[in-house]
């Protein structure tokens, strides 16, 4: 579904700041896969997720989604293979519109947005029963301003998004970092049952390695720019946070594990 | 200072805000739904005044000749949006940039002079100063600014429900998710540029017919009006809730109290070369406001307040 071959960036390029983000990194997805990816900071986590999504071109390599060639793409243009959700929760919505009209943004996701009505009576009805999925209540509050939500119910609302119409690809962002414990259980919950409904190929960005090891089917360490432990089946579901912690301080010389890591 | 006075003054000044609260109008789509200072209007203020007068001296209808001005505002808009999203020029640089083009580009559209003047007498106009008072009420300046503006607001409320406006309104809102949704975020600021300006040149049109002459300087400090009609708008209705044609209709209101207010101070002695500085003065306080009352009149949140999760 997704294949990766062979990607660099870099930032900066020729100034003190320049940062070498990813390094010729290859992947590939089959159709299904849910694919957790931890690493640490400036692992090149995000920035792989945002070479998928077009934000910028690559310096090098190709990038397919189910068999199209999309390295050239514009990011507008791709979002029509595309699913996400941000880690801040102020990114995949917007603010002052209603929550019906953003539902409606997501749902003309790569096709031509013309004179039509923005948002048809049909639709709304749909809406509501898709709100319900989430068990927040906001399918009573459909023509409320986003702005009034919570940081977790905006992601949970980015979540519904993403998924309204089925994506090739999700992406997930850290997309539960930003939130309280018990709202990011929710989210997470949230995000198992509409992955698995849809059964919908996923990326996950966490930096839990306890969720990395219960969620998804797969499970990638990145390091530098690179994929270091690629990990699915059965062997994914016997692995402890420890054997990850060891995966990092190995793959680093010990200075891996950085306090966030730690304490989750 | 007899109130007489004021009270006869206070009719144009009426009219004359509503032909500018459809510029302000058009200064709302940029700067607030779309999220950008556009200062290309200072110059589309006169363009569309310059090409209408023009187009009606050499034998135009009226409506060719505002037609024909909406459509020059739209090309002002478009290279602004061009100058914006294509080469990654500011958007407030690349609006000064027009609307400096615009100037030489004016005076052209005029023959070369500074002003051209129209007779009521000798052509068919559709609004005029003469026609404040003592005329039928369909050939009234006010009502015939306030029908425009009725119809204008009635198309933008209706655009702004298509899928093409809510893509532009989300651009305005969130960039980054718009782009996310696929939206193309470039098309939609300019489509927003070329409509806002449209919409301005249209007002200038009217605005130069209400005067019976087009000025090159005609738009000068236009942006400052236009913003002045939005803040005041929002700062006296908005405590009304209501949907977007009401904050239309707010905004193009907000410019009918900037008028009656200038009526007032010009009463009050205030010499007309002083009115730019009062404006700028007016623009500059209200748009500080906000900004000052969060910084230091900010209310304590109490704790144990609503909880935020």
């Amino acid at each position: 579904m997704l294949k990766i071959e062979e990607i660099w960036k870099t930032f900066n390029p020729g100034t003190v700041n320049e940062k070498t983000a990813l390094s010729g990194l290859t992947l590939e997805l089959k159709e299904g896969d849910f694919v957790t990816v931890i690493g640490g900071n400036g692992a090149g986590k995000s920035t792989m997720l945002n070479a998928v999504a077009g934000v910028w071109k690559v310096d090098e390599g190709k990038i397919f989604i189910d068999g199209v060639n999309v390295t050239g793409l514009a990011e507008h243009k791709r979002a029509a293979y595309l699913g996400r959700v941000f880690q801040d929760p102020m990114t995949g919505t917007a603010a002052n519109m209603q929550i019906q009209e953003n539902l409606a943004l997501a749902l003309r996701r790569g096709k031509l947005r013309g004179l039509r009505i923005g948002i048809t009576r049909e639709e709304r009805e749909e809406y509501q029963e898709k709100l319900k999925i989430l068990e927040l209540g906001l399918e009573d509050r459909m023509t409320s301003k986003v702005g009034l939500l919570s940081g977790g119910q905006r992601q949970a609302l980015t979540l519904l998004m993403a998924t309204l119409k089925k994506p090739k690809l999700l992406l997930l962002d850290e997309h539960t970092a930003a939130l309280d414990p018990k709202t990011a259980a929710k989210v997470l919950e949230a995000t198992d049952r509409i992955v698995g409904k849809d059964n919908l190929t996923t990326l996950m960005i966490t930096h839990n390695m306890k969720d990395a090891i219960i969620h998804g089917n797969r499970l990638i360490m990145m390091h530098g720019g690179r994929i270091i432990y690629d990990v699915s089946g059965d062997e994914k579901k016997k692995l402890k946070v420890a054997d990850l912690l060891a995966k990092f301080e190995q793959a680093s010389g010990g200075e891996f594990a950085n306090d966030r890591m730690m304490l989750t | 200072m007899e109130i007489v006075k004021l009270f006869n003054a206070l009719p144009g000044a009426c009219a004359q805000g509503f032909i500018w609260g459809i510029m302000a109008i058009g200064v709302y789509i940029t700067y607030k739904v779309l999220d950008l200072a556009d200062l290309t209007v200072d110059g589309t203020m006169a363009t569309g005044g310059a090409v209408c007068i023009l187009m009606m001296l050499n034998g135009h209808s009226v409506f060719v000749a505002l037609l024909v001005a909406f459509l020059a505002g739209m090309l002002a808009g478009l290279v602004t949006g061009i100058l914006h999203t294509a080469m990654g020029i500011p958007a407030i640089l690349a609006g000064i940039l027009t609307q400096l083009g615009l100037y030489s580009i004016n005076l052209r559209i005029m023959e070369g002079k500074a002003n051209q003047a129209i007779s009521v007498d000798k052509y068919n106009l559709l609004i005029s100063l003469r026609w404040v008072k003592g005329v039928p009420f369909y050939k009234n300046a006010i009502f015939t600014a306030v029908l425009f503006i009725m119809v204008i607001i009635a198309i933008l409320y209706w655009f702004f429900g298509t899928e093409l406006g809510c893509s532009i309104r989300a651009t305005g809102s969130n960039p980054h998710m718009s782009r996310a949704q696929g939206i193309n975020t470039n098309l939609c600021k300019i489509i927003g540029l070329m409509l806002s300006n449209g919409i301005v040149a249209l007002s200038s049109g009217l605005c130069a017919q209400y005067q019976g002459f087009s000025d090159v300087n005609a738009g000068r400090g236009a942006i400052v009006i236009g913003l002045a009609a939005v803040i005041i708008g929002q700062v006296v209705f908005g405590k009304i809730r209501g949907n977007f044609a009401f904050k239309l209709l707010a905004v193009s209101f907000g410019a009918v109290i900037y008028y009656m207010v200038l009526q007032v101070v010009l009463w009050l002695g205030l010499e007309s070369n002083d009115l730019k500085l009062f404006s700028a003065i007016i623009v500059a306080v209200f748009l500080a406001i906000p900004y000052l009352k969060g910084k230091y009149f900010a209310k304590p949140v109490k704790k144990g307040g609503a909880s935020r999760a």
